[in-house]
């Protein structure tokens, strides 16, 4: 018995979304009276690995073997798995993020698992039963996903808690799973950074936009509060649909789904679809013209005021905020 | 190229959330269910551009009741070729999965099209299940797909960013949005669509890996808090004291 999360490195860095699930782990780990376990596939120092211990981690098995630097479904699947069935892990924890969202279910296949996609809270356990909340309708609604078997795959959403580090050192074993070459099935070309920003879809705090900004000359002052709090921005599908913001950044059903700490949004009516996107924001912050606009239903703070008047005090207020603290 | 497409069925994004028996069912009671967008808008456009440029078939499979008949209609407008049901409720991803994987095993698909998630459930579980149940590979998040020789050339999402990655067929592709240009059906492909054939098969039986035992709706509606404009100091003291966010 064990719990074992599966944490990701980019370039011998581990994210920040698998700190969260590994952080998980460790909570589960804790609850049931057993190890938390980590596996990481790809180059990483032992050193930085070490670290996993400050949320919870006992041990980190360790694959350091180039195949496994760029992702492949497959191979990733059938590694986690045996890693899974050699610690004896009956709860496998990952992140809810772009690999995660592909490599959970292969594995729920793999281990015949109840797979929740997306939890946004520990698991309650009643028994070998698990009772995990994860969010349905865009938010709209949770269901409570209940999990009969006994192996069960957990992957979390991002930013659905924040890990609160002690000063563990994790052990660091090598690990080598039997995955062949053949394997392997895709063969990276190339990847496309967007650089110098923050990226949206692990951004703790967004700042963004709508059409109540006329024009793509005004996004001056969205990226200079960005800038100063370290803000990823975002946009309305509005604005990127008539080319004032480039298409990754827009949010909602079309767009991407953002989870950020903070979400201030600016000249955006708050249409169910862009409210599909961002609606699991902890603290909504709106700035809207038009008191009526919908929206101020879903804000936690409101400001009924013209974007052009209140975004030069609001990064002036920042400012002075940021020096004082 | 011989191409497969699942299709889902959910509610309309405006619809009404509500539940019933205890809240242990989703209330489909004047709802309007239309196929889902990724599938629609995604995966069958981007298949039926292949097949147009390549030759080949276009075959959409849905796992659904009686009722989902004329969303499969609507793909078969668009452009599939041909059309088959799986007839069961789809209450399990996994039990999806293992429907249409059953069906791809015996008809030598080059390629599986779906789409990333469905918007009820926001899952992403279904194309990958199929992908490790024919252990094929699978790319998901995919924004752009051209085919050449038996090779796919993928772009798909990653952390801040974009990869490209070559891929042997057959394989399993998940779609988002950027993959192809929404098709609406013209008359032809409406009248079309009548005569074009559409299978009803019985699911195979397929255990059930994950069950809802319940739903729940937001405790309450958000009460917005109003700052005036000319005291922006005071949202930042508030982001920073009370919401502990900055
Ligand atoms: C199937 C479908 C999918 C969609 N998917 C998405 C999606 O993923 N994401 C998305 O965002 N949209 C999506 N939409 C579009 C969505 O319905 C809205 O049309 C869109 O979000 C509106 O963008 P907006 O809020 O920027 O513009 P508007 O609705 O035009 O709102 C502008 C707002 O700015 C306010 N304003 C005006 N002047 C000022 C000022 N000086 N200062 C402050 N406020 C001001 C106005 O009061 C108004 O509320 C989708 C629509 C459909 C039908
Ligand atoms: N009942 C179903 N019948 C056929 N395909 C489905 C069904 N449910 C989901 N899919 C496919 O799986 C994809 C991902 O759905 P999900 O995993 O439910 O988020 C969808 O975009 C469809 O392509």
């Amino acid at each position: 018995m064990a719990v074992l999360s599966f944490v990701e490195v980019s370039e011998g860095k581990i994210k920040k979304a698998s700190v969260e699930a590994a952080y998980y782990g460790s909570k589960v780990a804790e609850g049931l009276g057993t190890d938390s376990i980590a596996l990481v596939l790809g180059a990483a120092s032992a050193d930085d690995l070490a670290t996993l211990g400050q949320v919870g981690v006992k041990k980190v098995l360790h694959a350091n073997d180039a195949r496994f630097n760029n992702f492949d479904s497959k191979a990733f699947a059938k590694a986690v798995s045996e890693a899974a069935n050699t610690t004896g892990a009956n709860m496998v924890v990952l992140s809810f993020n772009q690999n995660g969202k592909l490599l959970a279910p292969r594995l729920s296949v793999r281990l015949k698992a109840a797979y929740v996609p997306g939890a946004v809270e520990l698991p309650v356990f009643n028994g070998a039963t698990a009772v995990v909340k994860k969010n349905v309708f865009s938010g709209k609604a949770a269901a409570h996903y209940q999990l009969n078997t006994e192996k069960k795959v957990i992957a979390v959403n991002p930013n659905s808690l924040s890990p609160v580090r002690g000063n563990g050192v994790a052990t660091v074993e090598a690990f080598s799973p039997a995955v062949n070459d053949a394997d392997f099935s895709s063969v990276v070309k190339g990847t496309d950074k967007i650089t110098g920003t923050i990226p949206l879809s692990e951004a703790e705090l967004v700042v963004s936009a709508g059409r109540g900004l006329k024009g793509p000359e005004n996004w001056g002052m969205i990226d200079e509060l960005a800038k100063d709090m370290g803000a990823a921005t975002a946009c309305s599908r509005a604005v990127a649909d008539v080319d004032w913001r480039p298409h990754h950044e827009h949010v909602g059903q079309t767009g991407l789904t953002i989870r950020p700490n903070l979400y201030i949004a600016v000249g955006i009516s708050g249409a169910i679809q862009h409210l599909a996107g961002v609606n699991g924001s902890k603290v909504i912050v709106v700035i809207n013209t038009d008191p009526e606009a919908p929206f101020f239903k879903a804000a936690d703070y409101g400001i009924v005021g013209d974007a052009f008047q209140v975004m030069p005090k609001f990064i002036e207020e920042y400012k002075k905020f940021k020096s004082a603290h | 190229m011989k191409i497969l497409v699942p299709i889902a069925k959910v509610p309309d994004t405006t619809a009404k959330i509500t539940f019933i028996e205890n809240n242990t069912k989703f209330n489909p009671d004047g709802v309007t269910f239309i196929m889902n967008p990724t599938d629609e808008w995604y995966a069958l456009v981007r298949a039926i551009e292949l097949k147009e440029k390549q030759g080949g078939e276009v075959v959409v499979i849905h796992v659904g009741l009686a009722d989902s008949e004329q969303i499969i209609r609507k793909a078969l407008a668009i452009g599939a070729d041909k059309a088959v049901r799986v007839d069961a409720d789809p209450t399990d991803a996994y039990f999806v999965a293992a429907q249409i994987a059953n069906h791809a095993k015996t008809e030598n698909y080059d390629l599986i099209i779906a789409g990333k998630e469905t918007i009820d459930y926001n899952s992403y579980e279904v194309g990958g299940m199929i992908a490790e149940l024919l252990d094929l590979p699978c790319v998901a998040l995919v924004q752009k797909l051209d085919i050449e020789n038996g090779v796919a050339t993928i772009k798909r999402e990653i952390e801040g960013g974009t990869e490209t990655v070559e891929v042997k067929l057959p394989m399993v592709v998940c779609a988002q949005k950027e993959l192809a240009e929404a098709r609406i059906p013209n008359m032809k492909g409406i009248m079309g669509a009548r005569s074009k054939p559409l299978a009803v098969v019985a699911a195979d039986a397929t255990e059930k890996l994950t069950v809802v035992a319940n739903y729940s709706l937001p405790e309450k509606a958000k009460e917005c808090k109003y700052v005036s404009p000319d005291n922006v100091a005071e949202l930042v003291r508030l982001l920073h004291e009370e919401a502990k966010v900055i």
